[in-house]
């Protein structure tokens, strides 16, 4: 079989999971729902790697395959096929979104027994995987929309999950209207492409943009700003990125798999898989590289402010698709493209951790209430500590390749970007800090209540159910969390998961090595050989050196980070109380929802109010209630002949036709 | 005969009709003179059409019976269930269509 074939059976798999589950509901055990979800997923990955080999079989130039099964729209000089784009980049992403999601779903097996809706939760998760790949696989700029509004509302639906709380219900909302305004962006963006050049086909689209546009010329700064819109609402980078905290409402699993390691890594691909559009404007790359240069550092300082285990992570993950974005706008695709690997890998890992550490506490999130987790759960606690190695970039975890391989990049550049790789050591200095923050606050000392009840009794801690943002006591019903989850010390399936995401994240790193392995690159590069920018390499000294850097600031940030929490814990409150301005910008997210609710809502409440107070209120209301007041005069009027009498009508009626009779016959005569 | 006689006897007997519609209270004469009004029309569609000379109108005078003897099946329904919910046979009384 063709490695189309292949990719359109990808498609299927995961489209065929999900209505399968969803139509079965109370027709099968959740266990049922469950194994047919995940297998649907693993055989999509078994595809997905059938894929990669048919290419592998090919010469590397000739990686590329279009196919389409049939017309999606054809009007008026519009021809858009239903069809698949299969190169390098495609293929990577699609094994990287299958092989994360087939781990996630098993641990979700396991986590979530205990949910009322077992079999909705995996429907919606067979259906985001499902979006994902029509996202990655689209052929054309009007199937990528169609991907990009599924996972949309994919993502909508899960935040949701527990549709009786009302914080999830809101932070679904959020996500929603913000990831619309993105979705704004990009088809304004597929608007102008067609118009410039006709076509919506990748093909097409890529062979004749060097041809239509010069360098910088307004229309493809323009197209590029309006994909970066699109790629900054999904991939929560400044200002556009408040709903991904509050996406943490949603299951663990869910951040875990659409909040960290797929989903919001789409603005990245995005800007890969456009790169021949970004090359043709260097201004809206460069503006690109700037955002994510900014959203590394401010998400990374409001990380190490916060105090919920989960939005802790969810800032990190900002801060590690800040680097994504910026690499793969300053021209460092496959170095991009890899840390987006090395980062499924170990982020999946750490909230995976972060899910089973929540169980334990009750579904407590608060960091402050964690702690001794080392002597309850072993097998979290070192998995926990591997995905915050990697997250850290301690030498020789896969995030200390892939991290050090962009910024390499930058410092080969040169010129600004040489500050940018700079900016991006600072950003790597505070990821380690407050990823070990949390580390030395929940994994050492003396165990919590909670975790002590698990080492003497062995069981979980049952609490009162709360919802962790409100601290309101609420139901176990269906549309809440179930009485209680699972920790992967007692459930197989949430263990082999991690275990195997543990191994990804601590060796994933060695296939691509400067000077001693380029597997990833080699498989990658040849997508983007028509970017000029492949033509700058690190030379492997450079590389080493960046390396190296990069291990000491990480070493060293681990060492700040044990230095507050562990050698002198007293100082962290000395500083917050020092630098109180400083706290509190962090602790308040730097004001962006207030920012945002002072610049966009406001106004436009304030604009609603005033079209209320003189549109609808004079113009709308004052032509309705006339014409009423016309109708009901008339109608008064009329009502006078009314009188009840049936007599009086009839000597009406008599008059009446005597009258006429006697017009007749006068005017006949 | 002349056919001006038929002509004023209908005239008179659709006078008469009218005047009991317009002057008497009880629905029981209000329906018979309606009756009384219809078969004056009757007699003249009878007599025009003997004057022409062809039957269209005494075709006509066969539907009015029909459309009277309809409107006498209804008229009497209503007459009977008024009696049956023994409110008054007074039309005057009965104004609830007053607007």
């Amino acid at each position: 079989m063709s490695a189309t074939t292949w990719a359109w059976l990808v498609l299927l798999l995961p489209l065929l999971g999900s209505i399968l589950i969803g139509l079965s509901f109370k027709l099968v055990p959740a266990r049922v729902a469950g194994i047919v979800g995940t297998a649907s997923i693993g055989l999509a990955f078994a595809c997905g790697v059938a894929m990669l080999v048919n290419l592998l079989g090919q010469d590397p130039d000739a990686r590329h395959h279009a196919s389409s099964l049939w017309d999606y729209a054809s009007v008026a000089g519009l021809d858009i096929k239903l069809g698949i784009y299969v190169d390098q980049l495609s293929t990577f992403m699609v094994l990287v979104v299958t092989g994360v999601s087939t781990l996630i779903h098993l641990y979700s097996f396991g986590y979530m027994r205990s949910d009322e809706g077992y079999h909705r939760f995996f429907s919606y998760l067979n259906f985001f995987v499902f979006s994902m790949l029509l996202l990655v696989l689209a052929g054309n700029f009007v199937l990528l929309i169609v991907g990009w509004a599924f996972v949309g509302f994919a993502s909508y639906a899960l935040i949701s999950f527990w549709y009786r709380r009302t914080t999830a219900t809101k932070a679904g909302m959020k996500a929603f209207v913000i990831n619309v305004v993105g979705d704004i962006g990009l088809v304004l963006a597929a608007f102008l492409i067609f118009r410039e050049l006709g076509t919506f086909d990748y093909g097409a689209v890529f062979a004749k943009a060097p041809h239509v546009f010069s360098t910088n010329e307004w229309t493809v700064t323009a197209i590029c700003l309006l994909l970066l819109v699109g790629a900054f609402a999904k991939s929560a980078q400044l200002p556009l990125h408040t709903w991904l905290p509050d996406a943490m409402e949603g299951p663990t699993p869910v951040s875990s798999l659409i909040h960290a390691a797929t989903m919001v890594t789409a603005g990245v691909y995005l800007i890969a898989r456009t790169h021949v559009l970004f090359v043709l404007a260097p201004t809206a790359a460069d503006v690109a590289a700037f955002v994510g240069l900014a959203t590394l550092l401010v998400a990374g300082t409001i990380a190490i402010a916060q105090t919920d285990l989960k939005r802790v992570i969810a800032y990190s993950t900002m801060s590690q698709i800040g680097y994504m974005v910026m690499g793969v706008s300053i021209g460092a695709y496959a170095q991009g493209l890899f840390h987006l690997m090395t980062h499924a890998f170990f982020k999946a890992l750490l909230f995976m951790a972060a899910g089973s550490i929540i169980s334990a506490m009750a579904n407590r999130q608060d960091i402050d209430r964690m702690s001794g987790f080392w002597k309850a759960m072993r097998l979290t606690s070192i998995l926990f500590l591997v995905g915050s190695l990697a997250l850290a970039a301690f030498p020789l975890t896969s995030g200390f390749f892939s991290k050090d391989s962009i910024l390499a990049f930058a410092e080969a550049r040169g010129g600004m970007y040489f500050w940018m790789a700079i900016g991006g050591y600072v950003g790597a200095f505070l990821t380690a800090i407050y990823t070990f923050r949390l580390v030395f606050r929940v994994l050492p000392g003396d165990p919590c209540p909670e975790a002590q009840h698990l080492i003497e009794s062995g069981e979980l801690y049952h609490g009162p159910p709360i919802n962790p943002a409100t601290e309101e006591e609420e139901d176990v019903e269906v549309g809440f969390p179930g009485a209680h989850h699972h920790i992967a010390e007692q459930s197989k399936p949430m263990a082999v998961a991690m275990a195997v995401l543990g191994f990804g994240a601590l060796f994933a790193g060695l296939i691509q090595v400067p000077g001693v392995s380029d597997v990833l690159f080699k498989f990658l590069d040849p997508a983007f050989a028509n970017s000029p920018l492949s033509e700058v390499h690190p030379s492997v000294g450079a590389e080493w050196r960046g390396l190296v850097i990069g291990g000491l600031i990480s070493v060293l940030g681990i060492g700040v980070a044990w230095l507050l929490w562990v050698a002198r814990p007293e100082w962290p409150a000395l500083f917050r109380e020092r630098l109180r301005p400083v706290y509190l910008l962090c602790l308040n997210k730097w004001y962006f929802d207030e920012a945002i609710d002072l610049l966009v809502v406001r106004p436009a409440l304030a604009i609603g109010r005033f079209a209320n107070r003189t549109f609808e209120r004079v113009v709308v209301d004052g032509l309705v209630i006339g014409a009423e007041d016309v109708v009901g005069s008339g109608g008064r009027l009329v009502r006078l002949a009314q009188s009840g009498y049936v007599r009086a009508y009839a000597l009406l009626l008599v008059v009446g036709f005597a009258g006429l009779a006697l017009y007749f016959l006068l005017s006949s005569s | 005969m002349n056919v001006e006689w038929y002509v004023v006897l209908s005239s008179l007997l659709f006078a008469i009709g009218a005047t009991g519609i317009l002057i008497r209270r009880s629905p029981i004469v209000i329906l018979l003179c309606l009756e009384l009004m219809l078969n004056a029309g009757n007699l003249a569609l009878v007599a025009f059409s003997r004057m022409v000379g062809n039957q269209q109108g005494q075709v006509f005078a066969i539907v009015v019976m029909v459309v009277a003897a309809c409107e006498v099946v209804i008229g009497l329904g209503l007459i009977v269930a008024l009696f049956k919910r023994r409110l008054p046979l007074d039309v005057d009384a009965l104004k609830e269509l007053r607007g």
